[in-house]
C-alpha cells in the first residue's frame, strides 16, 4: 500500500468518525414550553443503551434530526376480555395514546403492552404474540438459512461424483468439521448420525444470528442471540434431546451412581447433585451464549453513546475529539465479536454433542 | 436494626456489593484463563507440531471459564437492577 493510499484511508476514517457529533444537540437550557418540542435536549445514556440492545415493537433504522425512520411491525394480542387483535405498531405513535384499548406500558409495565379501560386505568396485560424486532430477525435468518442449505443440497445431490462447487464449497468443509471433530469424537462412530441434524441446525442458526447481529444495516441488525428467551429456547432443545435419548445406563448414572454407599443411602447426596446437574448444564449453555452476545453489543453501544455524552457535557468540541477514539474502539470490539461469534457457536454445539454422547454412552 | 438496614440501603450497599462482586469475578476468570494460556504456550514450545490441537483445546477451556464468569456478572447485574 503506497503512502497516498494510507492518507486516503486515514482521511476517510476521520471524516466518518467526526460526523457523529453533528447528530447531538449540545447542552441547551430547556424551558417549559420547549420541553415538548425539543425531546432530545438532554441525553439519557442508560435509556439509549438499553433501547438499542433490547427487543422492540418497531424496527428503528435511523434518526435524522427529529424524524425517526422506523419500520412498524405487526402486533398480535390475545386478551381474555376482547379476543384477538392484529394491528401495526405505528398505531401506538411512540407511546402517546391508546389503540383498541391497548397502549404501551409505563413504570411497572415498562416495555410491555397493557390493556387500558376507557378512563385510562390499566386493566391487565394481554398475551403478546407480536412480531417484534427479534422475531423478525429470526424469520429473516431462517429464510436465509433455508435458501443457503436448500441450494447446497441441490448442488450436492446433482454432482455426486464431482468436487464441490459454488456455495457447497463454502459449506461442506464446515459440515465435515462438525461431523468429524464434534459429533464423531463426542458421540462415537455408531450413534452420531441421529444427532447430526440438530447439531448442524444449532451451529448454523447460532453462527448466522450472531454474525447478523453485528451488521448495522437493515435487515441485519437485530440482536437475536443476545435475547435470553432465544438462548433459553436453544438450551431447551438440547435438554429435551438429551432427556429423550437418554438410555438406561444414563438414568442409572443419575439416580443410582456407582459411588460409595454412604453417599446414597441415608441422605441421597450424589443423586441430588446429579439431578441438579441435569438442569444446570443447559442453564449454563443459555447464560454463556446470552451474556457473550449481549456484552459485545452493550460495549459497542456504550462507546458510541460516549460521543453524545461528551457532546452534551462539554460542548460539541469534546464530542469531535472523542469520536476517533470511540469509533476505533468500537470497530475493534466488533472485530473481536466476530471471533467470539464463531467461538460461541462452536462451544454451544460441542457441549450439546458432549451431552448427547453422555446420554447415549454404553456401559463398558 | 431496621434503621441500620434502611441506612445501608440509602447509601447503596447493594450496588457496592454487586460492583465488587463483578470485579472479583474478573480477577478469578483472568487468573484461570491466564494459567491456561501459559501452559498452552509451554506445551506448544515443547512440541510445535501439536499446536493446532492445543490451540483448540485452549479456546474451549477459556470459553467454559468465561461462561462461569458471565454467570456471576449476570447475577451482579440482576442485583443492581432488581434490588
Amino acid at each position: 500500500m503506497t503512502f497516498i493510499h494510507k492518507v486516503y484511508i486515514i482521511a476517510l476514517f476521520l471524516i466518518v468518525s467526526c460526523s457523529f457529533p453533528f447528530y447531538s444537540e449540545g447542552s441547551d437550557l430547556v424551558t417549559e414550553g420547549e420541553a415538548v418540542e425539543n425531546e432530545k435536549s438532554s441525553f439519557d445514556a442508560g435509556k439509549f443503551v438499553v433501547e438499542h440492545v433490547t427487543d422492540n415493537h418497531e424496527w428503528h433504522i435511523a434518526t435524522f434530526g427529529h424524524t425517526h425512520l422506523t419500520i412498524p411491525l405487526p402486533i398480535l394480542l390475545y386478551s381474555k376480555n376482547s379476543g384477538l387483535h392484529l394491528f401495526l405498531s405505528s398505531k401506538f405513535h411512540h407511546g402517546n395514546g391508546s389503540y383498541q384499548g391497548f397502549s404501551l406500558g409505563e413504570g411497572k409495565y415498562e416495555g410491555k403492552i397493557v390493556e387500558v379501560s376507557p378512563t385510562g386505568e390499566v386493566v391487565g396485560t394481554p398475551f403478546d404474540f407480536s412480531i417484534t424486532k427479534t422475531v423478525a430477525g429470526i424469520i429473516f435468518s431462517s429464510i436465509l438459512i433455508l435458501w443457503v442449505f436448500l441450494t447446497v443440497a441441490g448442488i450436492a445431490t446433482s454432482n455426486v461424483q464431482k468436487a464441490p462447487s459454488g456455495l457447497l464449497g463454502l459449506v461442506e468443509p464446515v459440515i465435515l468439521f462438525i461431523r468429524d471433530d464434534i459429533a464423531k469424537s463426542a458421540i462415537g462412530e455408531k450413534k452420531y448420525e441421529r444427532f447430526m441434524p440438530i447439531l448442524l441446525t444449532l451451529f448454523f442458526f447460532i453462527l448466522l444470528n450472531n454474525l447478523m447481529g453485528l451488521i448495522p444495516l437493515f435487515p441485519f441488525g437485530a440482536n437475536v442471540t443476545g435475547n435470553i428467551s432465544i438462548t433459553m429456547a436453544l438450551a431447551l432443545f438440547t435438554f429435551i434431546t438429551t432427556t429423550i435419548s437418554g438410555n438406561k445406563h444414563y438414568w442409572k448414572e443419575i439416580y443410582n451412581p456407582e459411588v460409595p454407599w454412604w453417599m446414597k443411602f441415608p441422605l441421597p447426596i450424589m443423586p441430588l447433585v446429579e439431578f441438579f446437574g441435569l438442569f444446570t448444564k443447559p442453564f449454563v449453555l443459555m447464560v454463556r451464549l446470552f451474556a457473550n452476545m449481549m456484552a459485545g453489543h452493550l460495549i459497542v453501544t456504550v462507546f458510541v453513546s460516549l460521543i453524545f455524552i461528551f457532546s452534551h457535557l462539554m460542548g460539541p468540541a469534546a464530542g469531535w475529539m472523542i469520536s476517533p477514539v470511540s469509533i476505533l474502539f468500537s470497530v475493534f470490539i466488533i472485530i473481536l465479536d466476530i471471533l467470539v461469534s464463531f467461538i460461541q457457536a462452536y462451544v454451544f454445539t460441542l457441549l450439546s454433542a458432549l451431552y448427547f454422547g453422555m446420554a447415549t454412552k454404553e456401559h463398558h | 436494626m431496621t434503621t441500620l438496614f434502611v441506612l445501608l440501603a440509602e447509601i447503596g450497599l447493594g450496588s457496592l456489593g454487586a460492583a465488587l462482586g463483578a470485579g472479583l469475578t474478573t480477577i478469578g476468570a483472568s487468573l484461570g484463563i491466564g494459567k491456561i494460556g501459559g501452559s498452552a504456550m509451554e506445551a506448544i514450545a515443547r512440541q510445535p507440531e501439536s499446536a493446532g490441537d492445543i490451540r483448540s483445546t485452549m479456546i474451549i477451556a477459556a470459553a467454559l471459564i468465561e461462561g462461569v464468569a458471565f454467570f456471576a456478572v449476570i447475577t451482579c447485574v440482576l442485583v443492581i437492577f432488581l434490588g
